[in-house]
């Protein structure tokens, strides 16, 4: 099973997001977000953050997650490439990240992204396969 | 994803495209779209009449939900979106109509100069204006504020800038809303948007934004164009920038706000990123208030970079701005939603007008315009690609009566930045620019193959359609000399 594609669109980026289950769907969106901020070929973790997100339902949990996690790499500078969900639930998510702050890795940035948007966003099943197409406005 | 459509499009006349409130249960009033007979193919195969339809099911829409013809796929509205809701009858806002780069939006500064002059000194200006302008993904701004200054920003705009001899009054008095929304509360703003904000004062951020050199090479309405203080080969500068983090984080922090409480004014909407509540809600008062502070962020910002592009001038010439003429055309709006005044079936309404990559267009004789354009109309700027053209246009009444005072943004994406990519590399793009006299310099990876022009509709069909179908006026066409992109 591939992680996630990148599938473009006329304006904007989406990513197809696969996992085996939703903790494996949402870890794969989040790796699928940050190719598309970086490049993240061969890059190394040097530091470490928990996140929580709290929402009504999964679709919102997933946009939360990703708003959370660009809100961090806006503020504190910081390329994620490795995402540990420790706790899930419908509308309950604790991770552990790891990253490397932007500084000397600027090089690495490709595309600025807004957000994630929810437009048309609804995760799916099937087979056993989870998956969902995510929106980003950049 | 977009797809293709497949829906009906019903002819209006040859500029308007028809979507019957048939088409999808729900919808509140029929869809429009501003196009002719080649654009409208071209918007079929976007499939972005299925979000003008999704529109059309906003509580409070009065008429119609309108597309420019520049529209194309975006979330939630299209981009080239207008909608307008009735706000005495419960209309609704929706963050999905304004977009996350709130207020994104141009300003056009005029010159004393000839291309002839500029073209001598070309290199050394666009190499200074790269160094100068912060650009790029997450780009950090030479203005390092505190947060009680970034409070005065959101509630004085471009105002702020001003205060601080980052430019002149008069500025101001060519700027849409002269440059600062009222009701703008810093309180309805999130830590997370003051910390997103803080350092991107004065950044031009990545994607299609842009400092442009111009030189005028049409003129359509020579009294207008010369009342703007411009002629053949004239020199102009774009600015085409937005609200940076500081509006994405407002959109963001709001569209879950406003998913959370619509169940609570018994709203249901086709997709939840068209997420709204009444205008007079409190929750609606409440982003109304934010972006509003979003939009004043937004014309500071540009008000700063014109301060900078402006110091690029005058090291380059070795002459002050003001000799140099760099007088502020106008500044435009193209991502917000605002409050006017329109005759609906006779009735006088107040309305919440959603422009989201669309232009306000208002005619002669509107009171909001200043005196020196009364009677001209407002201008309208439309940047196009870094291959083509760019335009000035002017408001009409037509506009005000038809399209609640709006007309088209930019010319509008016809193919995705991964197919561009695709089409040329960057290298043999700059070589064909550069022979075409055009000097192109990025900040971000990739950028310039993606904004390559043949990734763009033809700026000069979009903005005949506007003109043909009477919703705006040509005044005269630019083309690029030298380009900055994010």
């Amino acid at each position: 099973m591939k992680p996630f594609d990148i599938v473009e669109h006329t304006a904007d980026v989406s990513i197809k997001a696969y996992g085996r289950d939703l903790k494996e769907l949402f870890r794969n969106s989040a790796l699928g977000m940050f190719n598309i901020l970086a490049d993240l070929e061969g890059i190394t973790t040097s530091m470490e953050l928990e996140i929580k997100v709290v929402a009504p339902d999964t679709e919102e949990l997933l946009v939360e997650w990703l708003d959370e996690l660009l809100y961090n790499f806006y503020t504190k500078h910081i390329i994620f490439s490795s995402f540990d969900i420790i706790e899930f639930s419908d509308n309950n998510l604790v991770a552990k990240v790891k990253g490397r702050f932007v500084g000397e890795n600027k090089n690495r940035l490709k595309t600025e992204i807004k957000a994630a948007t929810r437009h048309n966003l609804k995760i799916m099943k099937r087979d056993s396969l989870y998956e969902v197409r995510i929106i980003f406005d950049i | 994803m977009g797809g293709v459509w497949h829906g009906p499009l019903e002819r209006v006349d040859d500029y308007r495209w028809k979507i019957p409130q048939t088409y999808l249960p729900g919808m509140r009033v029929p869809g429009i779209i501003y196009a002719d007979n080649k654009l409208i193919e071209d918007i079929k195969r976007d499939n972005a009449p299925q979000q003008v339809a999704n529109a059309a099911c906003l509580p409070g829409i009065v008429r119609h939900s309108l597309a420019m013809p520049d529209i194309h796929w975006g979330y939630g509205l299209p981009i080239g979106g207008v909608v307008a809701t009735d706000i005495e009858a419960g209309g609704v806002i929706t963050p999905g109509g304004v977009g996350f780069d709130i207020n994104c939006g141009v300003r056009i500064i005029r010159t004393d100069l000839k291309e002839e002059e500029v073209r001598r000194r070309l290199d050394p200006l666009v190499v200074e204006l790269y160094n100068a302008v912060p650009a790029g993904v997450g780009s950090k701004g030479n203005l390092k504020l505190k947060t009680k200054e970034e409070t005065k920003i959101l509630t004085k705009g471009a105002a702020w800038a001003v205060e601080r001899g980052y430019g002149a009054p008069e500025d101001l008095d060519h700027t849409e809303e002269r440059g600062s929304m009222e009701g703008a509360d810093p309180s309805s703003v999130s830590e997370r948007a003051y910390e997103r904000g803080l350092n991107q004062s004065g950044t031009l951020g990545s994607g299609n934004h842009f400092i442009e050199v111009q030189a005028v090479d049409e003129i359509y309405n020579t009294e207008a164009a010369s009342h703007f203080g411009l002629d053949k080969g004239s020199v102009t500068v774009m600015i085409h920038t937005g609200s940076r983090g500081f509006g994405h984080q407002i959109c963001t922090d709001y569209s879950k706000e406003m998913v959370l409480s619509m169940p609570k004014y018994d709203i249901k909407m086709p997709d939840r990123q068209l997420a709204c509540v009444p205008v007079k809600s409190p929750e609606g008062k409440e982003y109304i208030s934010a972006m509003k502070c979003a939009a004043n962020y937004a014309w500071n910002n540009r008000q700063c970079l014109m301060h900078i592009v402006r110091e690029v001038f005058e090291r380059v010439f070795g002459t002050s701005y003001s000799k140099l003429g760099m007088e502020l055309i106008w500044d435009v709006a193209h991502n917000i939603a605002k409050f006017e005044h329109y005759e609906i079936d006779g009735e006088k309404k107040f309305l919440c007008v959603h422009r989201k990559g669309a232009t306000r267009a208002f005619g002669p004789g509107n009171p909001e315009l200043p005196g020196d354009f009364a009677e001209f109309g407002q201008p309208v700027i439309i940047p196009g690609d870094m291959g083509r053209n760019s335009y000035i246009l002017l408001g009409t009444k037509k506009s005000e009566e038809e399209a609640f005072g709006s007309t088209c943004h930019g010319a509008g994406r016809r193919m995705s930045r991964k197919a561009a990519m695709h089409q040329k590399g960057r290298h043999t793009l700059l070589n064909e620019l550069q022979a075409k006299g055009i000097k192109v310099m990025a900040a971000s990876r990739g950028t310039i193959a993606e904004e390559a022009p043949y990734a763009y509709k033809d700026v000069n069909e979009i903005v005949d359609v506007v003109h043909n179908a009477g919703i705006s006026k040509k005044v005269c066409r630019m083309r690029p000399v030298g380009v900055i992109k994010g």
